[in-house]
């Protein structure tokens, strides 16, 4: 890891600590941290890390970007950084200056799509969108009737939200757009495209997955060695063990798989084959990892873990709910299924064995 | 965030994609030359001295080892290639690859110089097989309750007893084992055990095949009756091989070898399914390929902490843990999907085949080199629950 990531990371990790602990939020059931978090976090120019400075952001690398989604991972975070963070960089994709405050990017599942009407209007519907609800603007990618891809930064007080709740307690809303015209359009670059974007979010989504996996480890082990039973303290049986083993190696296997993928697109040239294996095989392999992972965590803490006054189900619950976030692992699955099929089973080894 | 383990997205360098190429273009002209079958992994024999000379003589054994033992100085990741690009060839490693991935550190490590002036430039040559004497009746994974006794004697030691699953005993040269020249102490159950090289097709060593439930042979049970090893043939410290045992086990953990042992079966249904499969089968291998692409980068990272030099022995455990559950489940997943496959495939008997012959491997494949819950405990300890 470069110097200065560790730098913006550190920053980051540092705002997180301070402000989001786990044990404060779980027991502000009002919501006060918020405001704070959100504060600290734009002073430190965080959620427009990916943004240039030209365009009102604070010019981070991606791998900067993707090491402090690892931390809010890490930290269960629950305002919508990593959703301002892409809808930054897909509005720099078009030039588009960000504006202040909470945004999020629309569409959030690969097969919704937002058209532009004949008169530059926007029309669709974008269901589960992340923080939606909470958004100021949102960041669309659109296209017209012809297909030509356009980046479009919109009001959110124009469109129509219908809020849901994911598993996490997040918002996971519904976006209606009836001929909104939007603040700044301009033509998606040439090669950009929606599974850009979305494997963009799903590498965000894997990142924050693996953290979440890491506390858990984390807070599972240290767990295990308090809680006494049987006269025993519970991480002195091998049973105890082997599942914390377990658990031990889905978190390496996430993390391994979420920074190996986050590397590819930090450094790749062109969007290739082999860096699509990468970001599709990150989010198919992380919400694997968390359904086994939390499964276990949940397991060690017993009873205790399944109320609302622990802290785990802030982990669990949004892992397990960030799988949904710009495409499922079994939709992706079935997209990287096809495209080894199409390129033929002599080709699968040359490109496993790209990197 | 102390529990974590970091695994580095580290990436092959460049050197290693010309390397690729090399051994790519010599096994399709080894498969051409009709030396190996790439579909029948389950081949009679898997010891093909020739090919084992011809792999020495392209460079690829010994790849990391010092140039004055016949090595050829290069990184633990071209190593890797060289390691990944024959097992997924299906090529007959069984001579070599145990002297290349395990004995021959241990010798770098421990062995007096003639010993190293002697063995290694052969190893690299390929022209010595290497078996590995840990097991014993009733021992397996427990090394600390192994019996075969080594009583000192003029010039050497007398060994007494037997080692049990020993791959490739039938055809080795050497072995490299451990035995008692203590009993364990009170306070320290590793003390007392010693390795030792031993040379194999002499008097005083008697090797037994055991069948396998594949219908191969390749385990075995060695007896030694009175057998003599020379005082310059013990590896490292009197009584203190566990250790030296212990630290070696990163090499044999996280290789390749680890999670590609059924990746064949992966390849010949992607064949089966065709360009266009059905959404059952295209989401059963965009699945199945994820993981193994995790495997990979995975075991690609623990490489590039040997090449660091560092002991990543937690690691290793972790890999070869998930790896081996998932290369033995691999078979099943794909038996599972193989039911769709057309009647008109043009390679179906080919993927029965080879489906039968690795659910039949997949049992073994979590129990050799430590079985899972050794190396449960392992992590474990990795993680101060022990």
């Amino acid at each position: 890891m470069a110097e200065s990531e560790n730098i913006v990371a550190e920053t980051a990790e540092k705002i997180f600590a301070d402000l989001a602990d786990a044990q404060t939020i779980n027991r502000d059931n009002k919501g006060a941290w918020k405001a704070p978090l959100w504060q600290a976090l734009t002073e430190a120019g965080l959620p427009l890390s990916w943004v240039p400075e030209d365009c009102g952001g604070s010019g981070a690398s991606l791998a900067e970007g993707f090491s402090v989604l690892s931390a809010a991972g890490r930290f269960a975070l629950a305002v919508p950084l990593a959703e301002t963070m892409l809808a930054g960089w897909l509005l720099a994709q078009a030039r588009i200056t960000s504006p202040d405050g909470e945004m999020t990017v629309v569409p959030a599942s690969p097969k919704d799509r937002i058209t532009v009407n004949a008169d530059g209007s926007l029309s669709g519907k974008a269901r589960s969108v992340p923080f939606a609800k909470a958004a100021k603007h949102f960041a669309i990618l659109a296209s017209d009737a012809k297909g030509s891809l356009s980046i479009a930064l919109v009001d959110a007080a124009r469109c129509r939200i219908e809020t849901g709740l994911g598993l996490g307690g997040d918002n996971s809303d519904t976006v209606t757009l009836d001929k909104v015209q939007p603040l700044t359009t301009k033509p998606a670059p040439k090669g950009f495209d929606q599974t850009r974007l979305m494997l963009m979010g799903g590498v965000a989504r894997s990142l924050q997955i693996a953290g979440a996996l890491e506390s858990m480890l984390e807070i599972s082990v240290r767990y295990s060695n308090e809680r006494v039973a049987f006269e025993k303290k519970i991480s002195k049986f091998q049973a105890v063990q082997h599942n914390l083993a377990r658990l031990a190696g889905e978190s390496a296997a996430a993390l391994a798989a979420a920074t190996s993928a986050a590397d590819a697109i930090a450094n790749a040239t062109s969007f290739n084959d082999e860096v699509f294996l990468e970001a599709v095989a990150a989010k198919i392999r992380c919400a694997e990892a968390a359904e086994k992972g939390g499964g276990i965590a949940h397991q060690v803490h017993g009873a205790i873990g399944f109320t609302i006054e622990h802290i785990l189900h802030r982990y669990s619950l949004r892992a397990l709910a960030w799988r949904d976030d710009f495409g499922s692992e079994s939709y992706w699955a079935v997209e990287l299924g096809k495209l080894v099929a199409r390129r033929g089973a002599d080709e699968l080894w040359p490109l496993v064995a790209s990197r | 965030m102390t529990a974590a383990l970091r695994f580095d997205p580290i990436r092959l360098p460049s050197e290693c994609e010309q390397l690729r190429k090399e051994v790519r273009a010599f096994l399709a002209e080894e498969i051409a030359a009709g030396t190996f079958d790439p579909h029948k992994p389950n081949r009679e024999d898997t010891d093909v001295p020739e090919f084992s000379r011809k792999v020495g003589a392209r460079g690829w054994l010994g790849m990391t080892w010092p140039k004055k033992y016949g090595g050829h100085e290069r990184s633990f990741l071209e190593r890797y290639v060289v390691t990944e690009e024959m097992r997924v060839a299906n090529a007959p490693t069984r001579r070599f690859f145990v002297a290349d991935r395990q004995s021959g550190p241990v010798l770098l490590k421990y062995a007096p110089e003639n010993i190293k002036m002697d063995i290694l430039p052969r190893i690299c040559r390929g022209e010595v097989c290497f078996a590995i004497g840990m097991s014993e009746p009733n021992s397996g994974s427990d090394l600390f309750a192994a019996k075969t006794r080594a009583t000192k004697t003029d010039g050497g030691y007398l060994i007494n007893g037997t080692k049990i699953w020993t791959s490739s005993a039938h055809i080795a040269d050497y072995m490299i084992a451990i035995f008692r020249t203590s009993p364990p102490t009170k306070e320290n159950r590793r003390h007392g055990l010693t390795q030792f090289l031993v040379k194999m097709k002499q008097p005083g060593i008697q090797v037994n095949p055991i069948g396998q439930i594949t219908g191969q042979y390749e385990f075995n049970e060695v007896v030694f009756t009175d057998f003599f090893v020379p005082d310059d043939h013990v590896l490292g410290e009197i009584d203190g091989a566990w250790k030296q045992a212990t630290s070696e086990l990163a090499y044999e953990r996280s290789g390749p070898e680890r999670f590609l042992e059924t990746y064949y079966v992966l390849t010949e249904l992607v064949r089966a399914v065709g360009t266009n499969p059905d959404t059952r089968s295209a989401e059963g291998i965009g699945r199945l390929v994820a993981q193994v692409h995790t495997m990979r980068r995975m075991s690609v990272s623990v490489a590039g902490m040997l090449q660091a030099g560092k002991e990543p022995v937690v690691e290793a455990s972790i890999v070869k843990d998930i790896g081996t559950v998932w290369e033995q489940q691999l078979p099943h997943r794909v038996r599972d999907l193989a039911a769709f496959v057309e009647e008109t495939a043009t390679n179906r008997e080919t993927l029965e085949k080879q489906l039968d012959f690795a659910i039949k491997t997949a049992p073994k494949l979590t129990i050799q080199g430590g079985t899972t819950e050794v190396l449960r405990g392992i992590i474990a300890r990795g993680l101060g629950l022990r």
